[in-house]
């Protein structure tokens, strides 16, 4: 058997049949209650307050909850739906509650992966050093979707590739968190993180005030200050900021509308722009005033008609040059994605000891990549057990659940895997901790991840204490993604 | 501000302004309908003629009906003037410039959209009419109060301004006009008792009759409502009282912006109209024929003010 590309395997897999039984939970780390009894530390102020809490009066609370998020229009369209059809994300009033001391050790290995991912793109976009070095084979880089020609040799005003960039982690014990994904090309769900925050402190002031809860309402802040201290050299006064959003039918387009609105600035979309005069301009009711600093949220392949798909009509024709000239800055810059995709994934342990020099103070998944033979023999042998992801997809399409998946299924991703090996990568099913949700029957476990949001600018690095936590609803699901019927809670750091 | 962002303000006001005077549009069809003197008047076919969505209404349904005609004004998606077009429009714009509009008035135009997606979710009985009416106008009055009482007196505030009094005054033309399709039974019967329930009827419609008796006393006269409707500086439905709003909010965008465009030329133009010509001149040179002059200038002007704010490309 060969081995999954990562220092050590997970401690606490669940079994295949464990998972697939739907049965008690209690085979999985909970974040509230010690072996289902006795609370632990950084719940005993919420438990207690749980406790003298009247459940009607919480399940009141709880769609006094949905009427504020329908009312603010927090909603995502979902893609494959008649058109504009609007959902909620669920949210559940249970926070989800992180110790100073567990956050401090997250902080110092979020930072040092974002480290290695800024440096890793400023080298395989010049030297190479990574490939030359035999740590990354060449093929991994060249023959990757995400990598883009156009982006080598650029070099991004203030060094910065990735400005935002949110870690995916889950965890399977007191100390053991994993980096299930990174996103470095334009991750979402911060507004949640915002809005959860403050739909929690008009519901329930009184637990606030009791409890020590670290703030996160000054993302929005730091990310305007962050971008524009990514300003280009063609800046004259102070940095103009805008967000470039695909339209009113993205699915994101409420957190795009939300972030301009907290940032203060123009919320743009490709047909409010042109190249004018060598800078990207926008179209005011007074004419085209250029734009410094570009927080985009449309992807690489359909920023720039000229430069890539030419049937996109979410960009700007001629974008890229402009940005190749120093005439704007794009963030995230084009071809991040190359960083996040799941077949470097694999590799990331090697990537961050590269660039910082120290062992990777997060671990990755073990992970098999499915385009070596030996690798593909053996997850075809153990499917029942894995996870199979497809290597660029994402939002939870695409993949297969082994334990949760019907025999048809598993044929069906059999024939896929021996047909386009390279396309896939498999890891085993970690047993996701759980965090209670407040459901008719009173607390109940479910399955939770956590994506803390990073702010990188030239002047250091800036992670929001909290981060979207997911929580998948269904009893027993491990996915958590909010096309798949996922929810949301707040997310607490507490103070020391 | 984006021009677009401009654009946006422009037509949620305007799409707010006019669910509320479709709704208006089909109290006046209503009320003559239930006041007609019997026999054969085509009341519901002036409504559609009067608020221009006539052909797109007999292409689906032919001859109309009371319930076909209300089912169409309130509800049809098929008609780009329906209430829950507009509101649906209302709403979609307000999205689109989320970012210039507070979020007072972003709550309350998403809480009018969904009150009136599901007081329109099925057809409305002919008993749930006037509520179903009085919600639409309570809602378009919450989201012009949240504005009034929450935005700052910007341009942003200047572009759904004049969105709102372009589309009243449209509105108000258009309801005027209603009288000249509604027929009479016969040449004889002008300035009869029917043709008086009729003006008032226009009146009633857009709340004018409390102010009318102030200023007129409690005689019904065709050519003095028609001054009130058309002329009048103090009623805030007035042509020339909306004109004037629109003059002053395109004056403001001058002095702010240190330019002017021809859409300042046209509105000059177009209060000049109210000021220069009384009510007689109106009646000697046709009521009908003015107000289709009045709406062609309403429309030219829009458009100018599109290109000079630069709404699209």
């Amino acid at each position: 058997m060969p081995e999954p590309a990562a220092e050590s395997p997970p401690t606490r897999l669940c079994s295949a049949t464990q998972a697939a039984q739907n049965g008690p939970m209690g085979s999985y780390f909970d974040e509230m209650w010690d072996d289902g009894e006795s609370l632990r530390a950084p719940y005993r102020e919420f438990g207690a307050w749980f406790e003298g809490e009247d459940p009607a009066r919480l399940r009141a609370k709880q769609r006094e909850a949905d009427d504020l998020f329908r009312l603010m229009g927090i909603t995502f369209n979902v893609y494959g739906r008649a058109e504009a059809e609007e959902r909620l994300i669920p949210f559940d009033i249970i926070p989800r509650i992180i110790s100073a001391r567990e956050w401090q050790k997250l902080c110092r290995g979020i930072e040092q992966r974002v480290r290695a991912i800024n440096a890793f793109l400023h080298d395989i976009y010049h030297r190479q050093e990574i490939v030359r070095a035999g740590r990354v084979p060449e093929a991994m880089i060249a023959r990757n979707e995400a990598f883009l020609p156009k982006m080598i040799g650029v070099n991004p005003p203030g060094g910065v590739y990735t400005h935002i960039v949110g870690i995916d982690l889950v965890r399977t014990g007191p100390d053991e968190f994993y980096v299930l994904e990174d996103n470095a090309r334009t991750p979402s769900g911060v507004s949640y993180m915002l809005e959860n925050r403050e739909t929690m402190l008009q519901m329930f002031p009184e637990l606030f005030s009791q409890t020590r809860v670290r703030p996160v309402s000054g993302y929005p802040r730091h990310l305007q200050r962050s971008l524009a201290a990514c300003a280009p050299p063609a800046t004259t006064g102070p940095p103009c900021v805008a967000v470039l959003t695909p339209g009113i039918y993205n699915s994101a387009y409420f957190e795009h509308a939300f972030l301009a609105d907290k940032m203060g600035v123009e919320l743009v979309e490709g047909h409010d722009l042109r190249v004018v005069d060598g800078r990207v301009a926008m179209r005011t009711t007074q004419g085209y005033r250029p734009i410094d600093v570009l927080y985009r949220r449309v992807d690489d392949e359909f920023i720039d008609p000229l430069n890539f798909n030419p049937e996109s009509a979410l960009g700007v024709p001629g974008i890229m040059d402009v940005y190749r000239a120093g005439g704007i800055t794009l963030a995230n810059a084009p071809g991040t994605g190359i960083a996040d995709d799941k077949a470097i994934y694999s590799y990331m342990p090697d990537i961050v000891e590269f660039y910082t020099g120290e062992k990777a103070i997060l671990q990755n998944v073990p992970t098999w990549r499915c385009s070596e033979p030996e690798a593909l023999a053996y997850v075809l042998d153990h499917l029942p057990e894995l996870v199979v992801k497809e290597v660029h997809g994402s939002g939870g399409y695409g993949m297969l659940i082994g334990p949760a998946a019907t025999k048809k299924d598993l044929r069906e991703f059999e024939r896929k895997l021996r047909a386009r090996p390279g396309n896939y990568i498999a890891q085993p099913t970690l047993s996701l901790s759980t965090v209670p949700i407040f459901s008719r029957a009173g607390l109940a476990p479910r399955h939770v991840d956590l994506r803390p949001f990073v702010l990188v600018s030239p002047e250091g690095m800036e992670i929001t204490p909290g981060g979207l936590t997911r929580v998948a609803l269904k009893k027993g699901s491990l996915v958590v993604n909010s096309s798949q019927g996922g929810g949301t809670k707040d997310t607490w750091v507490l103070e020391e | 501000m984006l021009g677009k962002t401009a654009g946006g303000l422009y037509w949620m006001a305007r799409n707010l302004e006019r669910s509320e005077n479709t709704a208006r549009m089909i109290e006046t069809g209503q009320r003559i309908a239930l006041t007609r003197a019997g026999d054969t008047t085509d009341e519901w076919g002036s409504i559609l003629r009067a608020a221009a969505v006539g052909p797109g209404f007999a292409a689906k349904h032919g001859e109309p009906t009371r319930d076909a005609v209300i089912d169409w004004m309130l509800r049809d998606k098929d008609n780009p003037s329906s209430v829950l077009r507009a509101v649906e429009g209302a709403r979609s714009n307000a999205r689109v410039v989320r970012t210039a509009i507070t979020e007072d008035v972003w709550e309350a135009v998403n809480s009018c959209w969904m009150r009136l997606c599901d007081a329109l979710a099925r057809k409305v009985s002919e008993r749930d009419l006037p509520r179903v009416l009085d919600l639409i106008r309570h809602r378009s009055a919450l989201v012009r109060g949240a504005m009034h009482g929450t935005m700052l007196r910007n341009e942003c505030y200047d572009f759904a301004r004049i969105g709102t009094f372009m589309e009243r005054a449209d509105n108000t033309a258009r309801i005027i006009d209603v009288k000249y399709y509604v027929l009479l039974p016969s040449a004889m019967a002008v300035g009869s008792r029917l043709d008086n329930v009729q003006w008032e009827t226009i009146l009633r419609s857009v709340s004018g009759e409390g102010g009318y008796r102030m200023s007129y006393g409690h005689q019904v006269r065709p050519r003095e409502i028609v001054k009130f409707l058309v002329h009048d500086r103090q009623m805030p439905r007035s042509l020339s009282f909306c004109c004037g709003k629109v003059r002053d909010n395109l004056n403001y965008l001058a002095t702010d912006y240190g330019a002017r465009h021809p859409c300042h030329d046209q509105i000059e133009a177009l209060c000049q109209r109210f000021a220069s010509q009384d009510v007689d001149a109106i009646f000697d040179y046709g009521l009908h024929e003015y107000i289709q002059e009045t709406l062609s200038a309403l429309g030219g002007l829009s458009r100018q003010i599109e290109v000079d704010y630069r709404f699209y490309e």
